[in-house]
């Protein structure tokens, strides 16, 4: 009996603990009309050949942004930048004190977000150039641990990212 | 009788976790060869930088954010955060005057991805925008 019972035990245990690790979701390298919908908002196409200076006003744009450069590789035309910020919002945090209130213990709330940035250029014919910006955000909270890992994907974001760096292309070409 | 199986409980769930670090940092419960197997395509073709080019472009389409990337060596490496964080490397070497190897290896959250079903798909979205086949590695 007892060893019956361990071995329920055993395999129960072992069952909820396998079941806890979270599998890689099927899709996850699959493209789908999603994907296609994504690479147009997050893609423009320049009428210039000359790749580096298109990179360069990129460069320039991001840091306008505020972005700091993590790395990059002119060569196959790659830009990734980053920057931490503030990731508070004052309806999460009171929400967070009136629910730990009610249960009496703290109740964590988002402090900080990391944003990063990978901008990568690709010519396409003999005279024109892509931009591709894809945007990412991990946020944490006043614990320290991740509360999101996700992909920015508002039309907003990306409409003005690159209504800015039109502009820049065109100072740039100004010398301004 | 309740007491020693509280004990062999605990030590159930003790043992579970308690994985050598050696195993941990050489990963080394898979064949060598079948992971390259499963992780590598060969495609005809030596034209490396539009290569690289592609897998970058292939990476970004599968939502990914480029974290960096070496025409020198020939790497790629991106990470994709949708609830969970998927990293991959790629590298992207020649083989005899006329191949170049593709490669990926991935991480998801804190797990090797050894599984070829997300390799595969990789590889027929990046066969795709290549315009090439993808031979499996001999």
């Amino acid at each position: 009996m007892f060893r019956f019972v361990l071995a329920v035990l055993v395999g129960v245990s072992v069952t909820v603990l396998v079941g806890c690790v979270p599998q890689l979701p099927h899709g996850a390298f699959e493209l789908n009309p999603e994907s296609l919908v994504q690479r147009r908002l997050q893609t423009r196409r320049f009428e210039t050949s000359h790749e580096l200076r298109l990179l360069q006003a990129s460069l320039g744009v991001l840091q306008d942004l505020g972005f700091n450069i993590d790395e990059s590789e002119s060569r196959l035309g790659l830009i990734v930048a980053s920057k931490n910020r503030d990731a508070t919002d004052p309806s999460m945090v009171i929400g967070a004190i009136a629910l730990g209130a009610l249960v009496g213990q703290d109740v964590p709330y988002d402090t900080t977000q990391r944003i990063r940035a990978a901008l990568v250029t690709r010519p396409v014919s003999g005279h024109e150039t892509l931009v591709r910006v894809t945007f990412q955000r991990t946020v944490w909270n006043q614990a320290g641990q991740i509360t999101r890992n996700e992909s920015l994907e508002d039309p907003e974001l990306y409409r003005e990212f690159f209504f800015k760096l039109s502009k820049s292309v065109f100072l740039d070409a100004y010398g301004i | 009788m309740l007491k020693r199986l509280w004990y062999a409980l605990a030590l159930t769930v003790a043992l579970d976790g308690c994985v050598p670090l050696n195993q941990r940092v050489l990963d080394s419960d898979q064949s060598q060869l079948q992971l390259r197997q499963i992780q590598s395509r060969v495609f005809d073709t030596t034209e490396r930088e539009r290569t690289l080019r592609t897998v970058i472009a292939t990476l970004q389409d599968l939502n990914f954010v480029i974290d960096k990337a070496d025409l020198g060596l020939g790497t790629v490496t991106a990470t994709k955060l949708d609830g969970y964080a998927l990293r991959m490397t790629v590298s992207v070497y020649p083989r005899g005057e006329r191949q170049l190897v593709v490669r990926a290896n991935g991480q998801f959250n804190d797990q090797p991805v050894v599984d070829p079903l997300p390799y595969q798909g990789f590889f027929i979205a990046l066969s795709r925008a290549m315009f090439l086949t993808a031979h499996s590695l001999d």
